[in-house]
């Protein structure tokens, strides 16, 4: 039981996959201008990599190693189609918005990182955990890299206004105030990233390499 | 011992195989959903010229379509003429919104004469002549219906995109962009087309001045918004040949 467990919760802190692999960066610079975006990710993955890592636990002992790559890129491709041609039909509103994430989800380092490092050599139940864990924590730090970029960029939550008007001059904004429009850039991601892996070594030195 | 799994007979099989499976499954599931999927596509059509004209379900801050359900039925109530316009040449077409603008884009560049569908619908007493038209963003095509008014007013507009980026370029279809048009004009004083430029830092972020062909940019969208500018200069300048016919009237 307790080792089950830690394959969702390491991934949260001690073995995040943003902050500590290193996986998955690029679609944390990509998506994280605004709070729902990132939220929306975070499912996306939550749910592929889930399943994607039950595939190719299943298959792991069938699939040829020399092209054991191109098999799990198959797999993520196939399941990210099935998943927007069933949405197209059925959720079409939703599958608007997800449109853009399809393609970010099959190059997203992280499910073939788990794939590689993970589900080849584990059970289907340990698999689907480690796949869940590594998802959430992906979409912590994508919702704590959102939920900065659209308040200080933006100065909104999920598109409300939380800081006033900028045009009208209430709120916030009355005394002065102005959005950051850097922060809506990608580099600004970059930099929110540091700082969160910055925090995080700081309080646990031992996960600071030499 | 040699694993059986290393075997290269074993590999080649495996990957045929696999890519069989794959395929097969792929190509039942988009060809079983595709009458579906174009069906959500054609109610999908009928809100988005709905809306531009001013017949949606908006509330607060965010656009709302009609729901689909009633999308059909308000379509035939407001939209009273669905028009072809093909150069000089108006025909009355009523499957007018079924035409493919990307296809007729590429037709023209072929040298085919491309079809302009307009749709003319009524609403209050009042008649709005809407253009779907077409253009390229940062990452791919964005495209949108906008209403006009007889002298190439912007009435309503409805903008969406393939895949521009969320939070930046992607906001072109949130109202606090799009409500900028209404009341644009398309032409200069003097008459002559100049369409809407989407300009950065322009003195009027409250969009007051509606003659000054220009809206504010989103910050950080600078591509996008350089698209929407071109596809409206582009596109919408094709119908002024119908315009000019109205005014004779």
């Amino acid at each position: 039981m307790g080792k089950d467990s830690r394959l969702i919760l390491d991934p949260l802190a001690d073995n995040n996959p943003i902050t500590i692999q290193v996986l998955g960066i690029c679609s944390a610079l990509a998506i994280t201008a605004e709070l729902e975006a990132s939220i929306v990710m975070s499912i996306s993955v939550l749910f592929v990599l889930g399943i994607g890592n039950v595939v190719i636990s299943l298959m792991r002992n069938i699939i040829p190693s020399k092209i054991r790559i191109i098999v799990q890129l198959i797999v993520v491709a196939t399941l990210v189609i099935i998943v927007d041609l069933v949405l197209k039909a059925f959720a079409y509103e939703l599958s608007k918005t997800l449109s853009v994430f399809v393609g970010l989800i099959i190059t997203n380092c992280i499910i073939m990182g788990r794939f590689e490092a993970f589900a080849l050599g584990n059970s289907p139940w340990r698999s689907f955990l480690d796949g869940i864990g590594n998802a959430l924590g992906y979409g912590v730090i994508l919702i704590i890299v959102g939920f900065f970029r659209e308040l200080l960029g933006s100065g909104t939550l999920l598109g409300f206004p939380v800081l006033g008007d900028p045009i009208e001059k209430t709120g916030l904004y009355a005394f002065g105030y102005e959005n950051n429009g850097f922060m809506l850039l990608s580099p600004m991601a970059l930099i929110v990233v540091g700082i969160i892996i910055w925090i995080q070594r700081s309080r646990n030195k031992a996960l600071i390499e030499d | 011992m040699e694993q059986r799994t290393d075997k290269n007979s074993y590999t080649i099989i495996f990957a045929i195989g696999m890519v069989l499976v794959v395929g097969a499954l792929l190509a039942f599931l988009a060809s079983s959903l595709k009458p579906i999927i174009t069906e959500n596509e054609r109610l999908e059509k009928q809100q988005n010229i709905l809306y531009a004209m001013g017949v949606n379900a908006n509330e607060g801050t965010s656009a709302t379509f009609v729901s689909t359900d009633e999308a059909p039925e308000l379509f035939d109530q407001y939209i009273k003429q669905q028009l072809e316009v093909q150069g000089g040449k108006i025909v009355e077409n009523d499957q007018a919104y079924l035409i493919d603008v990307k296809k007729q884009q590429a037709n023209a560049k072929n040298g085919e004469v491309r079809k302009l569908p307009l749709f003319v619908g009524e609403k209050d007493g009042k008649t709005f002549y809407i253009a779907p038209i077409r253009g390229k963003g940062l990452w791919d095509a964005i495209w949108a219906y906008v209403a006009l008014d007889k002298n190439m007013v912007v009435q309503g507009a409805y903008f969406d995109h393939k895949g521009e980026t969320p939070g930046l370029g992607a906001n072109i279809k949130q109202r606090f962009f799009m409500d900028d048009f209404i009341g644009e004009h398309l032409l200069s004083d003097s008459g002559t087309f100049k369409g809407i430029n989407v300009a950065k830092g322009n003195a009027d972020p409250k969009n007051n001045n509606k003659t000054d062909n220009e809206v504010d940019a989103i910050a950080g969208a600078t591509i996008t918004g350089d698209g929407v500018t071109a596809m409206i200069k582009k596109d919408l300048k094709l119908y002024l040949p119908y315009f000019e016919t109205l005014k004779g009237n």
